[in-house]
């Protein structure tokens, strides 16, 4: 019984593995009888709005159909340079380092802006503070960065009797951590090690929301009545609100760009499909999901 | 097998009865080696993807004493792997605290004392709460046990080592108690009825008698459940707070290296230091796990070859 046993563990171990090691494969893409499809994959941030896009672009053009799958700016940008997708969705833009190889492999990846995203800093709604300067998130979230308690930063939390600042943040290769890295805590900086990293933008939100000592940063996108949403400045005084219209006119301070990237130049259904994108019933779309638009479009 | 065949005096008769006997005799063999098969191919595969990086780019010694795990660092990526060994073996350690006394407390009960109804009923929900997926126990950890440990000890954050500790000891209990219970009913009832004979009461026939006699089997159930807690990854991922931190208090949110491989491998280029880097703590889990399981596996044959 207790072999029987050892053995059924170890079988059971190493066929989830083997599995594991088969979802790594690139899937195929292509046509496939008379209608064409497109893959597009990449970005967690972007994943709700690709698939709007999808499904919206099959009353505009019946005979494409778009394959749309997330797994983070990281797992696209691979895809890209694999060039196992038609278009590779990301929150961040490529690295000279995955262009290089990207066209080691033959491809010349192009970069569209669909959209951009305000990355808002949210707070726990027992949290009194108003607004944050960049100056103090780069003392909170950067290695060598003088905050571990609210009252460094003059702030005391009702129901925070630890005065700890727990902080947030997201799995080292999210294009959100990368973005946050290189516009907050500057070029080169790390972050400090100790923050609890999750693993969606959702779940940094659910985690401030039940967390008065919590402090987090996530797309605008993902929030909730029950957590407070910090204003924004190079300094305290003229700081900015986190809005979709912010992120547009560029005054709100951590607004980053999404991107698509396609091999080359867009031809054929690629390129229809990237056209409709930026056209306004695109551009509507992502309006609607809580992004802002690449460029100010009126909806109804 | 095929040699008692081959030497059979008469020449074999090639009718249908001759083909499925050789046919089943395949299907045999190849079912008893494909766990040596798929263990030697896991194992190849990792090392393919993982060992190039150990030889060539991997600080050894940054690995074991440094705790800055920086794998997608712009100035320089560090490998340091110390705080996601000490997040897995912290969790570990108290999920053992945890496990232990419930799973032999509960193998005791239906091995010796549970009769009849009861046993049975017992026996088949310990074996039901095994089958709980750990993704469930993950979401028990995220959204119950997180507001009653913040509630409870008055910590910032719930999501810590002894949230993952008290998921992961009530996850690997089952396995135990099942194995735990098989190491006490081996023992022969002969030695029971010897010692009930002199005049043991029943917790010294227990303790000085059967326990003594079913130690190898119990110390196996007890590595096998270090090892499930090592290779354990939702549940850990979601209750133990993801977070880089050499643990001093039981409310210190910790990472594991199984759940550092989950978050990370995803978005990993194939092929970059990052993924071969991630490969590396593949091959060190496997290689702790494999000697966990290993030693399991000696210390029951132990008194068998004797």
């Amino acid at each position: 019984m207790l072999r029987s046993s050892l053995s059924a563990f170890t079988a059971g171990a190493a066929f989830s593995l083997l599995i594991l090691a088969a979802c790594g494969r690139p899937a195929d893409n292509g046509t496939s009888s008379g209608r064409t499809l497109i893959q597009n994959k990449g970005s967690d941030t972007l994943v709700n709005v690709a698939q709007a896009w999808a499904e919206n672009y099959k009353e505009v053009d019946p005979t494409v159909a778009v394959a749309v799958s997330g797994g983070g700016s990281g797992t696209g940008i691979s895809a890209m340079i694999n060039g196992t997708v038609d278009i590779a969705n990301a929150s961040r833009a490529m690295k000279d380092k995955e262009i290089e190889a990207a066209r080691g492999n033959g491809i010349d990846p192009i970069q569209h802006v669909v959209g951009f995203d305000a990355l808002a800093v949210y707070l726990n709604h027992d949290n009194p503070a108003q607004s944050l300067s960049l100056a103090q998130l780069v003392e909170i979230y950067a290695e060598g960065g003088s905050a571990e308690k609210w009252s460094d930063l003059g702030i005391s939390i009702p129901g925070c009797p630890s005065d700890e600042i727990v902080r947030i943040s997201r799995q080292n290769n999210s294009g959100t951590y990368a973005y946050f890295q290189s516009r907050v805590l500057g070029k080169g900086k790390d972050f400090k090690l100790g923050s609890r990293d999750m693993h969606g933008s959702k779940d940094v939100v659910d985690l401030v929301e039940h967390t008065p000592c919590a402090i987090g940063y996530s797309g605008l996108a993902y929030a909730t009545p029950e957590v407070k949403l910090a204003c924004i400045g190079e300094d305290a005084e003229s700081c900015v609100e986190p809005s979709v219209e912010a992120a547009v006119d560029g005054s709100y301070p951590i607004a980053r760009p999404l991107f698509m990237y396609t091999s080359g130049q867009p031809e054929g259904a690629v390129a229809a499909y990237l056209q409709w994108i930026l056209s306004d019933a695109g551009q509507c779309i992502i309006k609607n999901k809580g992004y802002a638009p690449a460029a100010p479009v009126s909806c109804s | 097998m095929a040699q008692g065949i081959a030497k059979a005096p008469l020449p074999d008769q090639r009718n249908l009865a001759w083909y499925v006997d050789k046919t089943v005799q395949v299907l045999v063999f190849v079912g008893g080696i494909s766990a040596i098969l798929l263990i030697l191919g896991i194992f190849v595969f990792i090392t393919k993807e993982g060992m190039g990086f150990i030889t060539q780019t991997l600080d050894i010694g940054e690995f074991f004493t440094s705790p800055n795990w920086r794998p997608t660092s712009e100035n320089r990526p560090t490998y340091g792997a110390l705080a996601l060994i000490a997040g897995t073996a912290s969790v570990t350690g108290l999920a053992m605290l945890v496990a232990v006394p419930f799973s032999l407390g509960a193998a005791i009960f239906i091995g010796e004392f549970a009769t009849g109804k009861t046993r049975e009923i017992l026996k088949i929900l310990v074996e039901m709460l095994a089958a709980i997926p750990s993704v469930v126990w993950g979401f028990i950890g995220l959204s119950i046990m997180n507001p009653l440990i913040i509630d409870l000890f008055n910590v910032p954050v719930g999501l810590n080592v002894l949230n993952s500790g008290l998921i992961l000891g009530l996850m690997a209990a089952p396995i135990m108690t099942t194995l735990a219970e098989d190491a006490l009913k081996a023992v022969p009832d002969g030695y029971r009825e010897a010692a009930e004979a002199m005049g043991a009461t029943r917790w010294q026939v227990i303790f000085r008698v059967v326990f003594p006699a079913a130690k190898n089997g119990l110390v196996a159930a007890v590595l096998l459940g270090v090892g499930r807690g090592f290779g354990e990854t939702m549940a850990v991922l979601m209750a133990s707070g993801h977070s880089i931190n050499i643990p001093t208090s039981p409310f210190d949110s910790v990472r594991a290296l199984t759940a550092t491989i989950a978050a990370e491998l995803g978005e990993t280029a194939v092929g970059s230091d990052h993924y071969r880097a991630l490969f590396t703590l593949g091959i060190f889990l496997f290689a702790i796990t494999f000697l966990i399981n290993l030693t399991a596996d000696l210390v029951v044959r132990g008194p068998r070859k004797r």
